[in-house]
């Protein structure tokens, strides 16, 4: 089986023009990704590893290095220079990302962004609403705050909201980036219980954890940054 | 996947006539997109863009460099020095628009376009009545049934959220934002497939701002509708827009996804415009 991703020497510098400054993201990064795995990175803070999951995401473009990703839709794609329509493709429909922070146009409800993310995966109304209302009272939002705005959500809140977003896509690879980070214990476990499930669904994950024990058993590997390899 | 609706090519605008040392194109001639020996200034050189089905494309640039030329030029306000722009509904996108006969650009601009003026006054006719104004472009477009077009103003200016008992009063008494409001359903009134917004929030209190921005969303979420989004806040165009192109001095300098043109932008100036918002 080909591999969902395949990600070889991938370098990132920034430069900053105006201080005539260059910034190390990261250098010569290589990660392999099966289908169905789940994949952890670790890595000091700073050691680049925000900025891997950015360049898989197409957030970020790389110096050097490709980013063969194996779509359902148009088969294996470079997404370091596949055209933008096929990235906001990929986006709606194959790769999720997400990360501690939310976030939303103003005066958009908890439930219309939800719905919205299952619309753009070419589901119907219908699907959308109830699909919403299962992941929502799946996350244990209260149904209160099912109809109104997130900017007055608490972090936590705004958390568990963001994770369904990205979630109820089950997207084909799922980019995490810290996203328990700031979350409490029975809120993290909740988390957990959802990405034991898409696991077993088939997604594959990439994931940075703050604490990778408590994913322990779910992650199949860690790649190390400082070895830039995968630990054994 | 989803198919261009508009295509531009190498649009050009030009104030004044040129002279030897700035016609030849270099841009080395000018100070920023004026030419000091003849005074021409050049507010757009070179620029292409594609925008495809319901998409939202941003355009970003600081004052003066060249937005409100593109949506100008492109709803027929002012004649291009040069380029070419397609749709699909004249002659199966293989002519330019701006080859089209007088009749042929008010048919587009009356069925293909809706536009947003930045500046109310442009887009409105301050002492008709708001019913007034969007029939007015009703009747431009070919309606003649008054009962039916009443309705459908009606209907577009509940939308927009201008209370029942207001909507026969002109425009020139309501706040900015109620006028952009009514100038936005006027763009509506013929369904086009391709809206052009002009600095829709610029000026507007922030709570004001937030519910033209909601309109907008919501427009494009239920109709589908594809549009050029111009702005100078960077805020306006990371909500609403998934592609965004950056211009300066009447040239394209950058374009990307919108997260990669805020986040890891390339270009020194898009950087400068980026990080002054930080
Ligand atoms: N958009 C950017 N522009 C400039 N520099 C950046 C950008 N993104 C990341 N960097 C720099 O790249 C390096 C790696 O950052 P990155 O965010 O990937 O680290 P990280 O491993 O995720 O750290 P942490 O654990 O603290 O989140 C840092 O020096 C950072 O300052
Ligand atoms: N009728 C005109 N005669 C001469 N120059 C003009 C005319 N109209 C516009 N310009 C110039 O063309 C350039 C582009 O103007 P434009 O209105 O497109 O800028 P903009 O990006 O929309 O700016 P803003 O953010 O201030 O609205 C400017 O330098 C402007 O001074
Ligand atoms: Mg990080
Ligand atoms: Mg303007
Ligand atoms: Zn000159």
């Amino acid at each position: 089986m080909r591999p969902v991703l395949d990600a070889q020497n991938l370098s990132k510098r920034f430069t900053i023009h105006q201080l005539d400054k260059h910034i190390t993201g990261c250098t010569d990064v290589s990660i392999r990704i099966e289908p169905g795995e789940f994949v952890g990175i670790t890595g000091r803070s700073g050691s680049g590893k925000s900025t891997v999951l950015k360049l898989i995401y197409r957030t970020y473009l790389p110096q050097e290095g490709t980013i063969l990703y194996d779509s359902n839709e148009f088969g294996t794609v470079d997404l370091t220079s596949a055209d933008e329509q096929t990235v906001i493709y990929l986006r709606h429909h194959e790769i999720g990302y997400v990360s501690q922070f939310l976030n939303v146009i103003p005066r958009t409800t908890a439930r219309e962004i939800v719905e919205t993310a299952i619309l753009e995966t070419g589901r119907d109304a219908e699907f959308a609403r109830t699909e919403t209302e299962r992941i929502l009272a799946h996350f244990e939002l209260d149904r209160e705050l099912w109809d109104s705005y997130p900017n007055n959500f608490s972090g936590g809140e705004k958390l568990r909201l963001n994770i369904a977003r990205a979630m109820v896509k089950h997207p084909r690879l799922l980019l995490l980036d810290e996203p328990t980070a700031s979350l409490d214990g029975r809120s993290k476990e909740r988390v957990r219980l959802l990405i034991e499930q898409l696991k077993n669904e088939g997604t594959t994950m990439l994931g940075i954890f703050h604490d990778l024990e408590f994913m322990g058993g779910l992650c199949d590997k860690e790649y190390s940054m400082s070895l830039g390899s995968f630990t054994a | 996947m989803n198919k261009i609706v508009l295509q531009v090519k190498e649009l050009g605008k030009r104030f004044g006539e040129g002279c030897p040392r700035c016609s030849g194109g270099d841009p080395t001639a000018l100070e920023r997109n004026y030419c000091p020996a003849c005074g021409t200034v050049y507010a757009l050189s070179d620029v292409s863009l594609d925008l495809f089905e319901s998409e939202v494309l941003g355009i970003v640039g600081e004052s003066g460099s060249g937005k409100s030329t593109v949506l100008n030029c492109l709803y027929f306000d002012l004649e291009p020095s040069g380029g070419e722009a397609f749709i699909a509904q004249y002659k199966n996108g293989n002519e330019s628009i701006f080859s089209g006969s007088g009749q042929t650009r008010r048919y587009i601009r009356n069925h293909v376009f809706g536009k947003v003026y930045q500046n109310p006054v442009l887009g409105l006719k301050m002492k008709f009545s708001s019913l007034a104004n969007i029939a007015e472009k009703m009747i431009a477009a070919g309606n003649r049934n008054v009962g039916a077009m009443e309705n459908r103003a009606r209907e577009l200016l509940t939308h927009v959220s201008i209370p029942h008992h207001r909507m026969k009063e002109a425009p020139a008494n309501f706040s900015g934002g109620m006028q952009q409001r009514v100038q936005i359903a006027k763009a509506l009134s013929n369904n086009p497939p391709i809206l052009l917004l002009d600095e829709v929030t610029t000026g507007l209190d922030l709570s004001v701002q937030a519910r033209v921005l909601d309109l907008v969303k919501q427009i494009q979420r239920e109709l589908s509708i594809s549009m050029l989004l111009v702005s100078h806040d960077l805020g306006v165009v990371r909500m609403l827009a998934d592609r965004t192109i950056v211009m300066l001095n009447g040239r394209v300098v950058e374009r990307g996804l919108t997260d990669q043109i805020l986040e890891d932008p390339q270009h020194p100036y898009t950087q400068e415009l980026v990080y002054s918002l930080l």
